[in-house]
This record gives C-alpha cells, sequence and structure tokens, in this order.
C-alpha cells in the first residue's frame, strides 16, 4: 500500500501566540490518514476545529506542532496537490461576474494558468458556463454576486472549487446550515469521523459500507437510520456541557 | 411650478443646481452695486466675466501650462501613492516603520518646501510638478494601505489555497478591493494637486496660472485675479467630474445602490 494521500500525524494548532495563556487550542495532537479516493466526512459539535482541520490541509494554516503532508509534500510547497476548496460562506470577489468569479482558479492555477494567458479564455469561460449549468445556475454567469441568493452563491462557489479538476476537494460546511449534515455525510460519505469539543480530537472513525449507487430509497432503510442516530448520540456525548444544543456544524474532506 | 414638478427628477436636480450659481453671482453682482464695492477691493462678476473673454488668449497659456503641470504632478503623485500604499498596506513592518515617517512629512506645510525644490531644480515648471507631486500622494497613500490591510481574510484565503503567489494576490484580489478607496483619495489628491501647483507658481514661476495672478495683484488688476480663480475653479469642476466617471465605471459593483449599467 502506498502512502496515504493526506497524512495529519500529530497536529495541533493554537491560535494565537504559544506563550499566550489564553491562546486558544483548537485542535490537539490529531493523528488522520486519508488514502487517494477517499470520500471523508468530518462531523462534530460547532467549534471543535473542522474547519481548523480543513484550513490546515489546505495549506492556509501552519500548525503549531506536528506535520501536515498532502500528496507526498509539506504544506506549503508550491508544488502540492491541485486543492478545491468550498467556503462556508461562499466568498466570491464582488467585482467579478459570477463567471469570472468561477473561472478564477485557472487563472492561478498550472497547467491552466499559462494557456489562460495564450487566450484559451472563450473555452474557459465555455466550461465555466457548463459547470453552472450542471448545478442549476445556466444563464447567472453574467450576473453579479449580489445578485444572487445564498444557496446560489454556494453552488457557484462548489463550481469555483472543481473548475480546475482538483485531486482533492475540501468542502466546508457545503450545504448551508444543517442538523441534516449527519444524514447527508452518512449518505455520500465512505467514511466518517466524529470530532470532540474544542480543543477537537477525533474520537470516532467508522467506515460507511453502504453499497454504491446509493439511492434515497437507501436512506430511509433501517440501518441507515441507525447509523445516523448513533452518530448523532456520539456528537450530542461530544459537546462540551453547558454548550447550548447548537446544530451539529460539519464538514466533509 | 407645474413645469418644474413634471421634469424628471434628475433634470431637476440639474436644473436646480445650475440656477443656485446663477443666483450667487447675481447676489453678488447686486451686492457690490448696492454697496458700491470698488473693483480693487472686490470685483463685481460682469467685470470678471468680461476680462475671462477679452484677455482670454492672454490667458490661455498661463490655463494650459497649470493644467499640464497639476496634470503630471497629480500622476506622479498617485503612481508614488500606489506604490508606497501597496508596500505600506501588505507588510506589517512597513507600515510600522513608514507611517511616523509620512505623517511627518505630510504635517509639514509644503509652501516650506518649495523654496527647497526651486534651489535644487531652479525655478520654473520642476518645482510646480514636484509640489503637487508631494501634496497630493498622501491620501493615496493612506487611502491604498487602508484598503490593502481591511482586505477580508477570506477572499485571500481562496486563492492561497489554489497555490497563489503574494503579487497574485494582490493583483486580483488586493488591488480591485482597494479601488474604491483609491478612487475616493483621487477626488481628494486632484484638488491638492491644483493647490500644489499654483502654490508653487506663486513662489517661482514665470508661467501658469498662479503666476499671472501674482502679477496681476502686483498691477492692482483684480478682475484678471479673480479671473484666474475663476479659470482654476472651471479646471477643478471638470477633472473631478472626469474622474467620477471614471470611478463609476471602475467601480460600479461597489456602488450598487445607485443607478447602474450593469443589470
Amino acid at each position: 500500500m502506498n502512502r496515504p494521500f493526506i497524512e495529519l500525524s500529530d497536529v495541533t494548532l493554537r491560535y494565537g501566540r504559544s506563550d499566550n495563556p489564553e491562546a486558544t487550542l483548537a485542535l490537539a495532537r490529531t493523528t488522520l490518514s486519508i488514502d487517494d479516493g477517499d470520500f471523508v466526512a468530518l462531523v462534530g459539535p460547532s467549534g471543535c476545529g473542522k474547519s481548523t482541520i480543513l484550513k490546515l490541509i489546505g495549506g492556509l494554516l501552519t500548525p503549531s506542532s506536528g506535520g501536515v503532508v498532502v500528496n507526498g509534500r509539506e504544506v506549503g510547497d508550491p508544488r502540492r496537490a491541485r486543492i478545491g476548496l468550498a467556503f462556508q460562506n461562499p466568498t466570491m470577489l464582488p467585482w467579478l461576474t459570477i463567471r469570472d468569479n468561477v473561472m478564477m482558479p485557472l487563472k492561478i492555477v498550472e497547467p491552466f494558468r499559462s494557456a489562460y494567458r495564450r487566450m484559451k479564455h472563450s473555452e474557459y469561460a465555455d466550461r465555466a458556463e457548463a459547470l453552472l449549468a450542471a448545478v442549476g445556475l445556466k444563464g447567472f454567469g453574467a450576473k453579479r454576486p449580489w445578485q444572487l441568493s445564498g444557496g446560489m452563491l454556494q453552488r457557484a462557489s462548489l463550481c469555483r472549487a472543481l473548475i480546475h479538476e482538483p485531486q482533492l476537494l475540501l468542502l466546508d460546511e457545503p450545504f448551508g446550515a444543517l442538523d441534516q449534515f449527519t444524514r447527508e455525510a452518512a449518505y455520500l460519505a465512505n467514511r466518517i469521523c466524529v470530532m470532540s469539543a474544542r480543543p477537537g480530537r477525533i474520537l470516532e472513525d467508522r467506515m460507511v459500507g453502504f453499497p454504491r449507487p446509493r439511492d434515497v430509497a437507501m436512506s430511509y432503510a433501517p440501518e441507515f437510520s441507525e447509523l445516523v442516530q448513533a452518530l448523532r448520540l456520539r456528537i450530542a456525548e461530544a459537546r462540551a456541557p453547558g454548550e447550548p444544543p447548537a446544530t451539529p456544524t460539519e464538514e466533509a474532506a | 411650478m407645474n413645469a418644474l414638478t413634471s421634469l424628471s427628477p434628475r433634470l431637476r436636480q440639474r436644473l436646480m443646481s445650475a440656477a443656485a450659481i446663477v443666483a450667487l453671482f447675481l447676489l453678488w453682482e447686486l451686492a457690490c452695486v448696492a454697496f458700491k464695492v470698488s473693483s480693487i477691493v472686490l470685483p463685481r462678476p460682469s467685470e470678471i466675466f468680461t476680462v475671462l473673454f477679452t484677455k482670454l488668449p492672454l490667458m490661455w497659456p498661463h490655463a494650459t501650462q497649470t493644467l499640464y503641470t497639476t496634470l503630471l504632478g497629480f500622476a506622479l503623485g498617485t503612481l508614488a501613492g500606489v506604490l508606497i500604499g501597496a508596500v505600506i498596506g501588505m507588510s506589517r513592518v512597513a507600515y510600522d516603520v513608514a507611517y511616523p515617517i509620512l505623517v511627518g512629512f505630510s504635517s509639514i506645510p509644503k509652501v516650506a518646501v518649495v523654496p527647497i525644490f526651486v534651489v535644487w531644480f531652479g525655478a520654473g515648471t520642476v518645482p510646480a510638478v514636484l509640489t503637487s507631486m508631494v501634496i497630493c500622494m498622501f491620501p493615496v497613500v493612506v487611502n491604498i494601505a487602508t484598503g490593502l490591510a481591511h482586505t477580508e481574510p477570506e477572499l485571500q484565503d481562496v486563492l492561497k489555497v489554489l497555490g497563489a503567489r503574494k503579487l497574485d494576490i494582490l493583483w486580483n484580489v488586493g488591488l480591485p478591493r482597494t479601488l474604491p478607496y483609491l478612487f475616493a483619495s483621487l477626488k481628494i489628491a486632484l484638488t491638492l494637486a491644483f493647490v500644489g501647483t499654483v502654490l508653487a507658481e506663486t513662489i517661482a514661476a514665470n508661467k501658469g496660472i498662479g503666476n499671472m495672478m501674482m502679477i496681476a495683484s502686483g498691477n492692482f488688476d483684480v478682475p484678471l485675479v479673480f479671473a484666474g480663480l475663476f479659470i482654476l475653479a472651471a479646471m477643478g469642476v471638470a477633472l473631478y467630474v472626469a474622474s467620477a466617471l471614471i470611478e463609476r465605471r471602475f467601480t460600479g459593483w461597489a456602488q450598487r445602490g445607485n443607478e447602474l449599467p450593469n443589470g
């Protein structure tokens, strides 16, 4: 077996300076490895460090200690894997049209970057429109971000995360505010990791063995409901005492 | 009154501001006549406009000189301001180091700087260009630096996760995000550039509206002095309008409250 595609080894992340006693410990000695081609969902109570893990893998944060390796390269290496990331907030650039927003990765990421310069612009615009059409946003390419609803923006931001054919897709709360997500995760993912309240640790690592393709009927089968219920109970236990029973906010990696 | 209310709101607004200007001149004219103000103290608008039309060929070279100097100083000042502002806005260290120097420098009255420029470069166009450049640089620096420093980290993350270089982020996120700030500062910088030019021209120049006004006031030709002021005001308004039009073209996304070209 090759090296796993993503390796977090003993990663700790502290927001703020390490000598500051008030620094928030977001993630405590987390070890996680994910194989190429896998679909993993991270679930857990709000504020448990799920977004932090995603940012570490995406290279937006540097671990306070421990190592993050993606595709055999330390994070921060410019030759690392192509990553697509869709955020909790759609974060569209307000001065660009939806189409130009979706095309942004092609302007930045090689090998598309060079081709973009060589006037492949219209071909890329077609590709962006095709992706938008696939998520039901046909004809919205020329609109500005503020002319779309929150859900539409989220779909457009999915297109932006996919247009450069990423080897790794990171989705941070991809489906909006959801108590639903546990269900969605069980329906979509191969593997679900339940995280504890802050500082986050992985409490449980569970394979989802339902055969594919999965259909809607399957999501009403008793064993599916049992899995969802077990997960929700686990998340409820993980929630720090005294914390309001907020909707569990999750993401998939 | 009915005729006025039936006009479109926009046109009515225009008409009213034009009427206000005309009313101001009429009031001025009447006050001068009523209180028998000598034209050496305060010339009547009619006198000023007469001078404007009769001496236009004489004033034209001065006006173009001032316009040229101002635009050159403004362009250089904006360029320098954007560069300095970009460096300061991107780097915490540069911000801390350079800010006190900038504030100190901008607190110096620019009248005091003109003689130094004259010593270095001799009287003429160069000191005027430099004065207008240094006077209009500061607001641009501050606005660019503020705009860059306040760029939402989430917007930068969009590019960072793609492995974008710092220059990519500046070009694709930082600068577009800063454009509204830049245009706000350009309007201030533009009027300041005129101040700088005329200031230097009144001190050390042999051409330009400032120089012409100095000579005219030496000759007690007060209507000509006022004619010079009018020309300056007109050029200032014209350039302001031009910059506002360019602003709407480039930063429409930030002004969506108003009427917008794109639908």
